[in-house]
């Protein structure tokens, strides 16, 4: 039970992902503001892209490829913050 | 409420970055040697959660859209220092493997909805509890104001960067910003407190866990 505890919290996080298609499009606070009040084009381009807009590149369902890059990311953000929390662990 | 590339000016991304990682540096250093068996496995859950959950926009008034951060929800969990651990991580992922947040933006980015968001996050959520201590409903309540009150001052310390940074004046960014998310923080203050239940019903043992 004790380990069990946190396997169901990681398994949230990955059931959560499949709900990601649904998300709604529509642009965030920042972004409906910078739009609203003419910033928005002061956006640049970023240096590098790896998996931009939570769109997992070269697959062609969208949904599919949102789902992808979500269960990426939730795996990278589980192995870092995980790896770094263990780095600070009590003493003995 | 990410800042991408292109909004800030070099001064404020500077700023911004210095900080936050003083912020950062020094909670790490709160931190090192005092996390137990049961918060190292937390952290990455938290983290994982979070990431999951900020990819689902909810809709608000008028063709926006808002999402959980989660900063609030992370700090009453684990406290502040290892709440701000568990934010970074998220914003770190997302601006260096998603491109949600700009690089150069990643400073004020972990100001407001990492160290911002937590710290007011878990000190309002210890007043209202306080306030209304005996009450059924003071960790709910305290959830959704501590929610509610992280995302509107992330949003404020957001409009105040803008305007430093020449891209919005003052007059304008911090009425709209603080405005739209005082709805979106609506939606934030539920899911922390519901999340808080749900802990709470499951595993109460957490929320008793130190808070660092």
């Amino acid at each position: 039970m004790e380990k069990k505890w946190w396997l169901w919290g990681i398994i949230i996080a990955f059931a959560l992902v499949l709900l990601s298609p649904l998300a709604s499009p529509w642009p965030d606070g920042l972004e409906r503001v910078a739009e609203d009040f003419g910033f928005i084009e002061r956006a640049k381009e970023p240096l590098f892209e790896i998996i931009p807009d939570y769109v997992f590149p070269g697959v062609g369902n969208e949904a599919l490829a949102t789902i992808l890059a979500g269960i990426v990311g939730v795996a990278i953000t589980l192995a870092l913050s995980y790896g770094l929390a263990s780095l600070l662990k009590q003493r003995a | 409420m990410h800042i991408p590339d292109g909004f800030l000016n070099v001064a404020t991304a500077a700023g911004t970055y210095v900080i936050s990682a003083g912020g950062v540096g020094y909670g790490l250093r709160r931190l090192a040697g005092k996390l137990g068996e049961k918060q190292i496995p937390t952290v990455g859950v938290m983290a994982a959660f979070i990431f999951a959950a900020q990819m689902l926009n909810f809709p608000v008034a008028g063709g926006t859209s808002g999402h959980l951060v989660g900063g609030a929800l992370a700090a009453i969990l684990l406290g502040p220092w290892t709440g701000l651990l568990v934010m970074t991580c998220v914003l770190l992922v997302q601006a260096i493997v998603f491109q949600d947040g700009g690089i150069t933006a990643l400073g004020a980015n972990v100001l407001n909805m990492g160290i911002i968001s937590v710290f007011l996050g878990y000190y309002v959520y210890r007043i209202v509890c306080g306030l209304l201590k005996g009450k059924g409903l003071a960790e709910p309540v305290g959830g959704f104001v501590a929610g509610w009150v992280s995302i509107v001052a992330a949003a404020v310390a957001c409009a105040i960067e803008l305007a430093l940074s020449g891209t919005s004046p003052v007059g304008v960014a911090l009425p709209a910003m603080a405005g739209v998310h005082a709805l979106i923080g609506i939606g934030e203050g539920l899911i922390t407190a519901l999340v808080l239940g749900f802990v709470k019903a499951t595993r109460p043992d957490l929320l008793a866990l130190e808070k660092i």
